[in-house]
């Protein structure tokens, strides 16, 4: 495989690691109001995701950086085309973790409403958005010879682009219920499974037509075979969660959208950020860095994702218990 | 204002800003964890009380410093994206490599140390703090790298077809000169932060409120002031003579940027060192200066008579270089930032000597004498003089090397996005510049409100076979 193959296959699995992970962490936040009763029960929410959800977004850092050494171009594009959006995202993105992390530092009631409406605020906005532009980057944009976007906001929103923005919310909304129910006890725990399923049934309609929409504007096998794999994982993930099995329900949700996410890289390859106009498509060939970078790069990730890897998991290993109301102190 | 104004308002602003919180984090996660090592070597339990309370301080601040990061990867694209398709064959590596190393070590084992008190082994606990010490210096020597290449673009070819810079030596960019006397000086600089942060805190605590239990708060916080104390001083001397290794890099690259500095406009040999000058810096006579000869040949060359080039011919030789242009930087600028660097940190650590002389002995000064009621106010300013001066020192660096964004390469003007327009670029310089307002208030509040609390209870985690899984969490959100 080329270096430039390899570096488009490490960005779609930082990617991956992103959305699966963060994805669980913005359906939490969404739970916040969705699910929670009270005061205790946010809490508990919060406490499943407290020890990891930093981790969890600096697989975001890693697939920026990885994306402007691996593909200069292609970075420097994607973030100036989607400037609004990512300003957006940014926003959301600060307000949220300050609201983990301040939110337990006062009583006041005041206080943490507040943050809950920040961590909500947060949490919603960015599941959204991601959804709307790695659609949008499939669907294409508008870009000038030299690669700039020559477009407005309206090309960035499409029909196409907010049903990726449909599919990702309510899919991570699932996604983060079954966590919940993985890692709770007692009413909570039921709640959200429950809640898991009937966001699930909406997700799975959704998941549907947008992965219908994508292998059919693309035609490729391969993207058809990604798309059937994430139906058919997230509705063998709703199926577990029925049967009360919460770890393959989670699982399901993981693999389905670790699919999506496949599905769209596989849509996108060998272009980059095709454009929608007769010039300016960047493809993993003219938007790459010289081959040495990519060889540095790639002795650098063969020696360090791996480590990665193993003390994040080790983390989730360590905070692997249960937790219900009765673990939060006063 | 054009884009490009507004973009270079951005980047300073929320760079400036995101630099408040990185040296406070360095400096003070060594710290807290140097306390925690103690209460693990000693079992005192006045460490574990420092612990918590200046580990909560940091967590404050930390917070912070993540989210004010991810602008920093994101504008380099949304503002810059010229920039970034000139430089991102070399620049772009080191910025992924920390990620890669440091970010992920950083956030993972904090997370680990926030919640991991009663689930690891004290040891195993103790050692998640100093990884997560460890992961921000080595984050740190990335991006360092990366900005040196800026200050003094080296490993790469211009490729004229690809028309940008492209790598040819990565160890080269590792091994920067300039990145070399950048790193060990801002390291020193961030251990001012975090030793004036704890010196400043301790003594307003110890000074302040007198602990009514028989001294056992005051005892600690007694503690941990001489140890910032002495932390400052240490580390203000090695980021003195850093600094002055820095300075001889720098008048070798950029000498343009060391001339600014003084404001030097023709070449001087031996060349003396303005310490001030009242009136103008255009190079007409000025009202007042006070100059002490031989010492910029000195900081410049390491020998006492060693030429130091002026702005003029400095100037000539670049329009012949690059074609006409002005390449001089904004002179008052770069004059008084690199005062205001040396001023506040030496201010510093003279303040850490005096205070340090006057507390010996167990003595604390009655807030009733004038000269401590001067050390009380002292101690609410010290904290600040450090981390000013490291932010002084940044935008005297950054300022000082333009009007390049990349040294003899890339004009600043020409790395700014084309497709970007000044309504845009000012709608987010605007948003992020009112929700970093709002969230410095927030934050200062809550250390405020943290450092009245005074010292937690000492709490030590359980030892295992004692534990009930049903307790509550030793630490929650």
């Amino acid at each position: 495989m080329e270096l430039t193959t390899v570096w488009f296959v490490l960005i779609a699995f930082l990617w991956t690691g992103y959305l699966v992970l963060e994805g669980f962490d913005f359906g939490v936040g969404m739970l916040m109001r969705l699910l929670a009763r009270d005061e205790t029960e946010r809490r508990v929410l919060l406490n499943t995701i407290g020890p990891v959800w930093d981790g969890n977004e600096v697989w975001l850092i890693v697939a920026g950086g990885a994306t402007f050494a691996a593909f200069p171009e292609w970075y420097a594009t994607l973030f100036s085309a989607y400037y609004v959006p990512l300003f957006v995202i940014l926003v959301a993105l600060i307000v949220r973790a300050v609201g983990f992390e301040y939110r337990h530092k006062r009583s006041e009631i005041e206080w943490k409403r507040r943050w809950d409406h920040a961590i909500v605020f947060g949490s919603v906005v960015p599941a959204v958005l991601w959804g709307v532009a790695l659609a949008g980057i499939v669907h294409g944009t508008p870009l000038d010879a030299d690669h700039d976007f020559v477009g407005s906001l309206a090309d960035l929103v499409t029909p196409y682009a907010l049903l990726g923005g449909l599919t990702t919310v309510t899919v991570f909304i699932t996604h983060g219920a079954f966590f919940v129910a993985l890692k709770t006890v007692g009413d909570i725990r039921h709640r959200a499974r429950a809640l898991g399923l009937r966001w699930g049934a909406a997700a799975a309609v959704v998941t549907l037509s947008f992965v219908t929409w994508t292998a059919g504007r693309d035609g490729d096998l391969a993207v058809w075979v990604a798309g059937g794999v994430a139906v058919a994982a997230f509705l063998a993930g709703l199926a577990a969660a029925g049967a009360g099995r919460e770890g393959w329900a989670f699982a399901g949700t993981a693999l389905a959208i670790a699919a999506v996410v496949t599905m769209l890289f596989l849509a996108l390859f060998p272009d980059v950020m095709p454009s929608t106009l007769a010039t300016g498509t960047l493809t993993t060939t003219n938007a790459a860095s010289t081959p040495y970078t990519l060889e540095i790069m790639t002795w650098v990730a063969v020696a360090f994702t791996p480590l990665v890897i193993g003390y994040q998991a080790w983390s989730y290993w360590v905070f692997r218990r249960r937790i219900g109301v009765h673990h939060i102190p006063s | 204002m054009e884009a490009l104004d507004i973009a270079r308002w951005q980047f300073g602003i929320t760079t400036v800003y995101h630099f408040f919180f990185v040296p406070v984090t360095i400096g003070l996660i060594f710290l807290v964890a140097i306390l925690q090592t103690c209460w693990h070597r000693t079992g005192d339990e006045r460490y574990l009380r420092l612990t918590r309370f200046f580990g909560k301080l940091f967590l404050i601040n930390f917070a912070m410093g993540i989210v004010t990061g991810i602008v920093q990867e994101f504008q380099f694209g949304m503002n810059w994206s010229d920039y970034s398709r000139f430089v991102g064959d070399v620049f772009g590596a080191p910025l992924a490599i920390e990620g890669l190393l440091a970010f992920f070590m950083e956030s993972t084992f904090l997370g680990l140390w926030i919640f991991g008190w009663d689930r690891l082994k004290p040891s195993l606990h103790l050692a998640t703090i100093w990884i997560a010490a460890f992961g921000t210096v080595l984050s740190a020597y990335f991006i360092l790298a990366a900005n040196s290449f800026m200050q003094n673009p080296v490993g790469f070819a211009f490729n004229a077809e690809s028309g940008r810079a492209e790598l040819t030596d990565f160890m080269a960019v590792m091994t920067n000169p300039v990145v070399l006397a950048t790193f060990p000086h801002t390291i020193f600089a961030c251990f001012m932060v975090g030793g004036a942060f704890v010196a400043g805190v301790s003594l307003w605590r110890l000074m302040r409120h007198p602990s009514e239990d028989g001294g056992v708060d005051d005892g600690a916080f007694r503690t941990s002031f001489r140890l910032g104390a002495v932390v400052l001083l240490v580390a203000g001397l090695g980021t003195m003579i850093s600094g002055d290794f820095q300075g001889k890099v720098m008048t070798e690259v950029q000498p343009m940027k060391m001339a600014a500095a003084e404001g030097l406009y023709e070449d001087e040999a031996p060349a003396a060192f303005s310490a001030l000058t009242i009136g103008t810096l255009d190079g007409t006579e000025p009202v007042l200066e006070i100059k002490v000869p031989h010492l910029l040949s000195y900081l410049g060359t390491g020998t006492w008579d060693g030429e130091i080039r002026g702005i003029n011919s400095l100037q000539a030789e670049y329009e012949e270089r690059y074609g006409p242009g002005d390449y001089a930087p904004n002179i008052p600028v770069t004059y008084w930032t690199f005062r205001a660097m040396i001023t506040a940190g030496g201010l510093s650590m003279a303040l850490a000597a005096w205070m340090l002389w006057t507390t010996r002995q167990g003595r604390t000064p009655s807030t009733r004498t004038f000269a401590g009621r001067w050390m009380l106010r002292w101690a609410v300013v010290l904290p600040f003089l450090p981390l000013v001066a490291n932010s002084f020192g940044w935008i005297f660096t950054e300022m000082g090397r333009q009007p390049w964004l990349v040294f003899g390469l890339l004009p600043t003007s020409a790395g700014v996005s084309p497709s970007v327009s000044a309504g845009t670029v000012l709608m987010s310089l605007i948003g992020f510049t009112a929700l970093y307002g709002v969230l410095a208030v927030i934050e200062v509040k809550l250390m405020l409100r943290t450092i009245r609390g005074g010292l937690p209870a000492a709490d030590p985690p359980l030892p295992e076979h004692d534990r009930d899984p049903d307790a509550p969490l030793a630490f929650a959100y």
